[in-house]
């Protein structure tokens, strides 16, 4: 598997997990500020900003909350 | 000595009044005014039994001479351990033991460590008036079957001291005496040999056999040691403390430690035995390099190895960036090292790319107490359990993985606790001797959420909450929305019966087993961590224990087994990307204040690297140097062609182990390291107890690992300087608050400390979060039940899960290179008759097992204790590629892998798989590679 798909899957999981919370996104978009490195938010943000396929609505909103913070 | 009324009794002893626990026996009544009554079947560690009869006395108005072992003190007794009448009555039952055991001392292995022979002393007794002539057992055979000690029935007393150690300690009841009176003779199983017998060759009976019917077979080859050295165990998480005793540089046994808190004087196969490869032909002790890993191995000094790496990392940053490097430290690597570890990644790497093998085994334990009660770790200490009533045991097999707890765990049920185990198998626990759970989930593989909350469900829904606790300890708002979500029917247990495969009755049964206990105790390991819901799992726990009051006191709380010896002090060391010493996060720039100014230097304020997160980037060609201290990641992490791809793709890989293990083989640079028996320092066990590790004897490469971490972090120009592991410790008490109180100096006062160890506990805390916790107000966290992505389908029917056995310890790297093997040789396939018969498969048939990672092969098992549907194996030996099998998923929060479900099929075939063959011959590739740097220097 891709680094990308392997991200892709991992904030696929993460949306997943925290789509029992009514503050989801937010959960989602600290989740990713605490325990993934820059490195990786920025792939992932790449891949938004070029359609994001395949990640789940949750994720794509808390990696464009990130690039603006 | 149970003191449990607490009421005196006054009584005489040898003319000295005294007062003493009403439970006391007149031998221990003796002992506290200093009187030694002789015995021998008697000792402090055993309930008294009375078959020796040397320890007779008399006591006032009480006809006979009563054995002091098993009379109770009354009030107002007048007792006299020595007189004329006495001393004939104890030398002649001396001198009949004698008749059947000459005191041929001379000659005799235990010669200085005998009882027979010190209390024959004591007595006078040199001669035996009965003659040794007569019949005897003198001719009877040795029992040489187990590798580690023989049995000797001509020294043998039959004072049942090895069966009482293995009942009443141990609790495998794998001895007994056979026969009646002269005939009387020890017998392991039914007239087994210890090897073919349940003998779990934990020791016991070794320890406490008072001559030499039981041995070591060091002893007999070696004689008796000469100097011991006090120090701690560096297999399981348990941590059991040994005196390590040494005759030179050798070491002839590790004994037990009965001062040792965490075991008391008990150990196992492992700790007791499985020392050897410490000094394995095998071990690496001078340091080497090459270019590539095409080319031979080059031994050279350590000046030279430490700077070619230095150089080769600082290359690989000034050409890919400050980011691309980073280190992995070790959980069987002690506080002080991991502690420089990650000092120097952060420090001289300039990075958070540091992590540890928790990644793969109990991040989610972490993730998961941090969130709902504050704190990374379990709540009690392991002699918490004699006050359990009910225990729950969650994915944990501590009869294989944590030998040492699980003879405390089964002495308690055997007083009459409950047992809840929740296991896919039907482990040793659920029905061995003198036990038998009360109930066994067997969860489906993927199961564990829906169970736990299931039986939240029941609880809260049945009105069965403890509801003061609750009111008292929790956040209200964070429990009314748990409570709205926990009552939901999809908790039910008949609504998650077909995820869980467990019967709702039988759940329900259950919860309400676990919520009427006074305590109520959690047990769980790996079987709840490595799931890709394992964090979910821990939360759910911890919910468990809080919605039913079971925190804050003796025999109750969470307990997470740890799997390595020093995995809980690693985590608490900072060995994350995410996280400084002391569970702080790198993004607070108040802790990270106190770091820069302690290691005076700036660091990063955005998390680093998680282990699989370096593969996946190391592939992509964007992470080049790796520094792995004390792990295996090519035989233990998953999906392992993954992991060799990511290995091959590093342009520096800097190894530092004992031995030239699986990952060495794709290193430039390698590392010696020293066993636990070559340094100093400290280990923290599963119940947060920090333990001295000390040096038996000398590094065998020259340096601790400590001092080469230090060497590295000089030749990349942070130079380090510390002359003594104390000072880094000193360091670690100045940075973490938890760690505030202690120092060697406290350690060798106390023996042992748990932490928190600071000004409000000077002396640490066995029991956590009494009267609040550490976040305050306990937080019952959400755990929705996602299914795993690993999905059984026609093609991948089953669902492998893997394990631990006994006598080997995870990747095998030490235990493989000791007489263990002898008991387990190989990793097998576990399978259920159903599921074998199916396929056409018969005991010891080879099976592939493929799986949508990879395949591999090894030899099947037909078992029962599997459930139709699932299969079992290892992973202790390289050959067997387990984690070829296993894939990428991992746990939604940490990133630990899901070991535990991987969707496979199993067939018969008749050969090894491609990557059995291409391993073989890339291991023999290696090996070649090794020879020749030995024999370019003349050593081959």
């Amino acid at each position: 598997m891709q680094e990308i798909d392997q991200l892709v899957k991992m904030a696929n999981q993460l949306s997943d997990n925290f789509s029992f919370h009514e503050d989801a996104v937010d959960r989602l978009a600290d989740h990713l500020r605490r325990f993934w490195a820059p490195s990786m938010r920025r792939k992932l943000s790449t891949f938004v900003d070029a359609g994001g396929e395949g990640l789940q609505p949750d994720a794509i909103v808390a990696l464009r909350r990130l690039q603006v913070s | 000595m149970n003191h449990a009324s607490g009421k005196v009794v006054t009584l005489t002893v040898d003319g000295q009044e005294l007062s003493v626990p009403r439970e006391s026996s007149v031998m221990q009544a003796a002992a506290r005014v200093g009187i030694k009554i002789p015995k021998l079947c008697a000792t402090d560690a055993l309930d008294a039994f009375g078959s020796c009869r040397v320890c007779l006395v008399e006591i006032e108005g009480r006809k006979g001479y009563p054995a002091s072992c098993t009379t109770q003190v009354e009030e107002g007794m007048v007792i006299h351990t020595g007189s004329e009448r006495l001393d004939h009555l104890r030398r002649n039952v001396l001198e009949l033991y004698i008749s059947d055991h000459p005191l041929e001392c001379i000659d005799c292995s235990a010669n200085g460590d005998c009882e027979l022979q010190d209390t024959a002393g004591a007595l006078g007794v040199e001669n035996c008036r009965y003659g040794t002539d007569g019949v005897n057992h003198q001719d009877a055979e040795k029992d040489t079957s187990n590798p580690y000690f023989t049995f000797d029935p001509s020294q043998c007393i039959v004072c049942y001291r090895c069966v009482r150690a293995c009942d009443d300690i141990q609790g495998s009841f794998a001895l007994s005496v056979d026969g009646r009176g002269f005939a009387s003779r020890i017998i392991a199983g039914q007239s087994d040999s210890f090897m073919d017998s349940d003998c779990v060759s934990c020791g016991a009976c070794v320890d406490h056999c008072p001559t030499e019917a039981l041995i070591e077979n060091t002893l007999i080859e070696h004689g008796l040691p000469e100097r011991s050295v006090v120090t701690t165990c560096a297999y399981c998480g348990v941590g059991c403390s040994f005196i390590a005793e040494l005759k030179g540089d050798r070491v002839l046994r590790m004994t037990p430690d009965r001062q040792g808190r965490a075991n008391e004087g008990h150990a196992c196969i492992k700790g007791r035995f499985a020392f050897a490869y410490a000094t394995h032909p095998d071990r690496i002790t001078r340091p080497m390099i090459r270019q590539s890993i095409d080319d031979p191995w080059r031994e050279v000094s350590w000046d030279e190895a430490v700077q070619y790496a230095a150089t080769r990392l600082r290359n690989i940053q000034q050409e890919h960036g400050r980011d691309s490097i980073g280190g992995i430290t070790s959980s069987r690597c002690t506080n002080e090292e991991t502690f420089l570890v990650q000092k120097m990644i952060r420090a001289a790497f300039g990075n958070n790319n540091v992590d540890n093998c928790a990644r793969v085994c109990h991040a989610p334990t972490g993730y998961g107490l941090k969130t709902t009660l504050g704190e990374s770790a379990g709540t009690q200490a392991f002699s918490s359990v004699a006050c359990a009533d009910v225990i729950l045991v969650m994915g944990a097999n501590p009869s294989d993985a944590h030998p040492v707890f699980a003879s405390r765990l089964k002495r308690r049920l055997r007083q009459g606790a409950k047992l809840i185990v929740v296991d896919p198998r039907r482990i040793e626990l659920v029905d061995s001797p003198h036990i038998r759970a009360d109930h066994h989930l067997a969860v489906r593989p993927g199961g564990n959420v829906a169970l736990i909350n299931a039986m939240a469900h029941v609880i809260v829904t049945e009105g069965l909450a403890s509801d003061d606790f609750i009111t008292a300890r929790c956040e209200p708002e964070a429990y009314r929305i748990w409570r709205e979500f926990i009552s939901k029917e999809q908790n039910s247990p008949e609504m998650t019966e077909r995820i869980t495969g467990v019967a709702a009755a039988q759940l329900r049964a259950a919860a309400h087993l676990f919520a009427s206990a006074p305590n109520a105790a959690i047990y769980y390991g790996l079987g709840v961590s490595e799931h890709s819901q394992g964090s979910t799992t821990v939360m759910g726990i911890a919910n468990l224990a809080m919605v039913t009051g079971n925190l804050g006191r003796e025999g109750v709380g969470v307990n997470p087994l740890r799997g390595q010896n020093n995995v809980q002090g690693s985590c608490d060391m900072g060995c994350f990307p995410h996280e400084l010493p002391g569970y702080r996060h790198v993004s607070d720039s108040q802790v990270r204040s106190e770091f820069e100014r302690e290691w005076n230097v700036q660091l990063q304020a955005d998390p680093g690297l998680r282990i699989p997160n370096m593969f996946d980037a190391a592939i992509s060609g964007h992470f080049k140097g790796l520094y792995v201290q004390g792990e295996d990641v090519a035989q233990s992490d998953p999906n392992t062609r993954h992991v060799e791809q990511a290995l091959k793709s590093l342009d520096c890989l800097i190894v530092q182990d004992i031995f030239l293990n699986e990952t060495a083989r794709y290193a430039h640079v390698f590392l010696p390291g020293s066993s636990f028996l070559e340094k100093n320092g400290t280990f923290t066990n599963a119940e947060r107890r920090i333990s001295r590790v000390r040096k038996a004897i000398e590094p065998l490469a020259g340096m601790e690992d400590w001092q080469v971490t230090m060497a590295l972090s000089k030749a990349l120009g942070y130079p380090m300087n510390y002359s003594h592991p104390a000072e880094i410790m000193d360091e670690i008490a100045r940075l973490m608050p938890t760690f505030r109180g202690v120092s060697y100096e406290k350690l060798e006062r106390l023996g042992s400390i748990q932490w928190p160890c600071n000004e409000d506990a000077p002396e640490g805390t066995p029991t956590m979060h009494v009267g609040e916790f550490v976040r305050g107000k306990g937080y019952f966290a959400i755990t929705g039940f996602v299914p795993t992505q690993e999905r059984t389908t026609r093609r991948f029917p089953l669902l492998l899960t893997t394990g631990r056995i006994l006598s080997q310890y995870n990747v095998g790297a030490q235990t493989r290179r000791t007489a263990n093997s002898e008991f387990y040789s190989e990793d097998v396939l576990e399978i259920h008759p159903f599921d074998a018969a199916e396929r056409g498969i018969s005991q010891d048939d080879c099976c592939d097992i493929s799986s949508r990672a990879g395949n591999t092969v090894l030899r099947a098992v037909i078992s029962e204790r599997m459930q139709p549907g699932v299969v079992y194996t290892t992973f202790h030996f390289p050959t067997s590629g387990a984690n070829v099998v296993t894939t990428d998923n991992s746990d939604w929060a940490t990133n630990c892998p899901e070991y535990k479900v991987t969707a496979v099929q199993v067939s018969q075939v008749g050969e090894s798989s491609q990557w059995q063959k291409e391993y073989r011959a890339f291991a023999r590739r290696q090996e070649d590679l090794l020879d020749q740097a030995h024999s370019d220097d003349g050593r081959d």
